[in-house]
């Protein structure tokens, strides 16, 4: 689901890093990294097995029927996705960034809001208002008569544009960065040889985009791959998808396995291809002088309408709705709601606190080792985050199911079944190998903000090792943990397939509470816990409207 | 082409950064507009290339009027050739690509041809296919002016193009750009913050103090003849000291009477006179002596800081083999054949 702010945060600063310490100190710490890349490296593992996954019937029906349908489906909707998010993110951004018109200011981070609204509540609050029964469509047919119809929102259309609605934001923030930054000079540039702004921007400011705007681009594919509820709300058959459906209806472990694998190749396709972009980008950093453009009279409101109404239908058109739904049920809210809400808060939390104490491990075991080796573990330790949950559900659980079983076989017979595989510390595991790189970039980059010559001046004062990391580091890198455990927070609370897959028998979360009310088609039941995570998505929103303010408007 | 700016007026929200503003630099001319950070001479420069709108009176170019209050003409229509700060180089882009950027009005292959003349012409025949990461600073310097004369436009402005060089490489460009720009027959104005260079490249300077040209004059009449204390004190060094004048219009400072004549004279008979450290010559057989009080050393000269029996300062530029310690007594005189007072605070 929508994870802001990972990726999107700007990337660390090139690496300043000093050999330091003693060999032996230094195998410990890489040990350490190693430990903490395991809960990436154990699901890839497992799941990479799959590809010769055995020729059971299951598995033949599967590559017979269900493998080419969901390829291209996932091929379909990762296109569309792309292109409408690109489009709208871009142009957004290029308004904002550039053109002085009624409530730039407010648009400005508004249009950032969208990304509270996971994707699976954005999706249920469309089907709910634009299906056949909802209250759009009656009111149609009232006044039209009984012919009048819209085009099915459970269409190929509807769900790229749900999901387009949900993702634009990735390249908006990514998009507007490099406008601000570097687009106003690139204007002035194109008209001091002559060119007008609208020229100006094809010619001279999206080139030199190119490098950021394709890396925005590339986060879509992968947020729209990794997608789960959208796509499972609106009964759209993907990859992902059809892992559940392999695992819970058709109880095959194998066949899921089987297409999890082959999901992987074009998620790691990404992967690569994002991260070479990473290190190629650079911002010029440019005169911040250059001022806006002014867009007068008609054209200025023109453009506030058209950002309006974005924000209008990407957030607050469905914000409202859900308001709507989910005051009547407040009235009556029930135990399971808040034990649901109980178990995402403890879920989240635990989760906050592991991953972040894992992320500042990684960032500062590789500040003390440094080179090839401890920057290739962290790289596959951070690897996670661009698995679609399904995929880690499956990759996690397998393992420790053989791990449970051969337990079982060793321990006397009266100590009974051992599960490992269905505890919350596999969930928790699941999650750690999912977000550890959204603990880990705000915690590397105000890592790197501090410079080596402190780590220095304190081993020269005899202050070495972890008692250094309590008392020099951890001071200074308050700011970078409290915004990496925010982020895992609320990613945690946002996920649904792993929690879906690998929580205990009626453990349910605020997430999975969604997932089921949806796939009964109870909008107004599933309002109130999609209400709640709405509030706390809106919380990373904030954090990076902060930081982009502090930065330049 | 000719360049006139009446009377212009800018503000960035209720600030004044522009007040009153006016100068007129006659078409084949290098102008520079001098002044401490701060001062508006890049927004002047804004101004005149259309980027920012002006507040009151006009902007001309060759007698078009291309600014008012009222009206702002696109930058991309004034034919206005810019040389950025940063260069502002297209990095997706090669440099013969960048030069022939803004060609887009002629024929393709004449786009490339006239872009590799003008590349020839900053000396730069061998670099075509680079990419401005390829480039070294002053060789991307070179790119970005000839990108800016390519299009032959009516005016060149340069902001502080030479801020990112290093020192060295300074002075050799600035007089490289000079001549280019002279071969070229270009009317240029450029912003910079360093004397040397606006000295160095231009044929009339600029001196601009919160918004307004204080004096607008060649190099030599900006350092000899200063129209204000402030360009007095922003234009090379001096020291300024108690004196007056006398009944018969001569001057009297402490060290006795001036030779030359006042250049304008204040309207009080207490006056500041203004000392250049060449107006103070070192003079073992001089009845007058001073104390040394700091010395720099520049080389093939010293600049002493001596100390006058009243205790004011005066500065000296004294070849560099007449090496005295700091408390040592010397000798000096007074070489003026011109005088600049202001009227004693």
């Amino acid at each position: 689901m929508s994870r802001p702010a990972r990726t999107l945060l700007p990337g660390p600063p090139p690496a300043v890093r000093r050999v330091r310490g003693n060999a032996a100190g230094g195998r410990a710490w890489l040990l350490a990294m190693a430990v903490i890349a395991l809960p990436a490296v154990l699901p890839l593992a497992a799941v990479a097995t799959g590809f010769w996954g055995p020729d059971g019937d299951v598995v033949a029906h599967l590559r017979e029927h269900v493998l080419p349908r969901v390829a291209v489906n996932t091929a379909i909707l990762v296109t569309g996705v792309v292109v409408g998010a690109g489009l709208l993110g871009t142009s957004l951004a290029w308004l904002v960034a550039v053109f002085d018109f009624p409530g730039r200011r407010l648009f400005s981070w508004a249009l950032l809001l969208p990304m509270a609204v996971p994707g699976y509540v954005m999706a249920f609050v469309y089907i709910g208002l634009l299906d056949y029964a909802g209250p759009v469509q009656s009111a149609l047919r009232d006044w039209l008569g009984e012919g009048a119809a819209l085009p099915p929102i459970r269409s190929t259309g509807g769900v790229i544009a749900v999901m387009t609605l949900t993702l634009y934001p990735y390249v908006y923030l990514i998009a507007r960065n490099a406008f601000l930054t570097q687009g106003r000079r690139a204007l002035e540039v194109g008209r001091s040889l002559g060119l007008s702004p609208a020229r100006g921007f094809l010619r001279v400011a999206l080139p030199m985009a190119r490098p950021w705007l394709a890396g925005g681009l590339l986060l879509v594919a992968m947020e729209t791959l990794a997608d789960f509820g959208t796509v499972a709300a609106f009964n759209y058959d993907t990859f992902t998808t059809a892992i559940y459906q392999a695992w819970f209806a058709m109880f095959s472990l194998d066949a899921a396995l089987h297409l999890a694998a082959f999901l992987i190749l074009p998620v790691l396709a990404v992967v690569a291809l994002e991260r070479r972009l990473r290190g190629g980008a650079r911002y010029t950093p440019t005169d911040a002088r250059a001022g806006l453009l002014r867009l007068p009279g008609l054209r200025g409101w023109l453009a506030a309408a058209a950002a309006g109404g974005v924000l209008t239908v990407a957030f607050l058109l469905p914000f409202a709705q859900l308001l709507v739904w989910s005051l009547p049920s407040l009235a009556a809210v029930d135990v399971r709601f808040l034990e649901a809400t109980g178990n995402s808060l403890f879920l989240a939390a635990s989760g906050a606190v592991l991953i972040v104490a894992m992320a500042l491990l990684l960032s500062y075991a590789h500040r003390l080792r440094p080179g090839a080796a401890g920057s290739t573990l962290a790289r596959v330790a951070t690897l996670g985050y661009a698995l679609p949950g399904p995929v880690l559900a499956v990759g996690v659980f397998v393992p420790l199911a053989l791990l449970s079983n051969r337990l079982t076989g060793w321990l006397p017979a009266d100590w009974g079944t051992i599960s490992l595989q269905t505890t919350l510390a596999t969930l928790l595991l699941a999650y750690a190998a999912r977000f550890l790189a959204v603990g880990h970039t705000p915690v590397d980059a105000s890592m790197q903000r501090i410079t080596p010559s402190l780590d220095d001046a304190a081993a020269s004062l005899g202050v070495t090792g972890l008692r250094r990391l309590a008392r020099i580091h951890l001071p200074m890198l308050k700011t970078g943990l409290l915004t990496g455990a925010t982020l895992v927070f609320v990613d945690v609370m946002k996920e649904m397939p792993i929690t879906l897959m690998t929580r205990p028998y009626g453990w349910d979360t605020l997430a999975t509470r969604v997932y089921e009310f949806t796939a009964e088609g109870q909008w107004e039941r599933a309002a109130l816990p999609g209400v709640a995570l709405v509030l706390a998505g809106l919380l990373p929103v904030a954090l990076l409207t902060l930081r982009a303010d502090r930065r330049a408007v | 082409m000719r360049l006139e700016l009446e009377g212009i007026a800018h503000e960035y929200g209720s600030t004044r950064v522009l007040d009153d503003l006016s100068l007129t630099l006659e078409a084949g001319r290098i102008g520079c507009l001098l002044g401490p950070s701060g001062c508006g001479k890049t927004t002047a420069l804004r101004c005149i290339a259309g980027f920012e709108p002006i507040r009151a009176g006009a902007i001309r170019i060759n007698g078009e009027t291309v600014s008012t209050p009222a009206h702002t003409l696109p930058p991309e229509r004034r034919r206005i050739g810019m040389v950025f700060q940063d260069y502002a180089l297209l990095p997706h882009l090669t440099a013969l690509d960048n030069v022939a950027f803004g060609l887009h009005r002629l024929p393709r292959r004449r786009r490339r041809d006239k872009a590799r003349e003008f590349l020839r012409l900053v000396g730069l025949s061998r670099s075509d296919d680079r990419y401005p990461h390829q480039l070294s600073g002053g060789q991307q310097q070179r790119v970005a002016l000839a990108r800016a004369l390519a299009p032959e436009p009516r005016l060149v402005l340069l902001d502080e193009p030479f801020s990112s060089l290093d020192v060295d490489l300074r002075e050799h460009l600035v007089r490289e750009v000079r001549d280019i720009l002279k071969r070229c027959r270009a009317t240029a104005l450029m912003v910079t913050h360093d004397q040397l260079e606006a000295f160095a490249i231009a044929d009339e300077v600029g001196v601009m103090r919160a918004g307004r040209i204080e004096q607008w004059d060649s190099p030599y009449n900006l350092y000899h003849r200063p129209a204000t204390r402030f360009v007095a004190d922003f234009v090379g060094q001096g020291a300024l000291v108690r004196g007056r004048i006398a009944e018969d219009g001569a001057v009297e400072i402490e060290l006795g009477r001036l030779q030359g004549r006042l250049v304008h004279r204040p309207p009080t008979d207490e006056i500041s006179v203004l000392l250049r450290p060449d107006d103070v010559v070192h003079d073992d057989t001089s009845p007058l002596h001073a104390t040394v009080r700091h010395k720099a050393f520049r080389g093939a000269e010293i600049l002493y800081t001596l100390a006058l029996p009243s205790g004011e300062h005066v500065l000296a530029m004294v070849p560099s083999h007449h090496n005295h310690a700091i408390g040592e007594r010397i000798g000096i005189r007074l070489e003026t054949d011109h005088i600049v007072a202001f009227p004693r605070d």
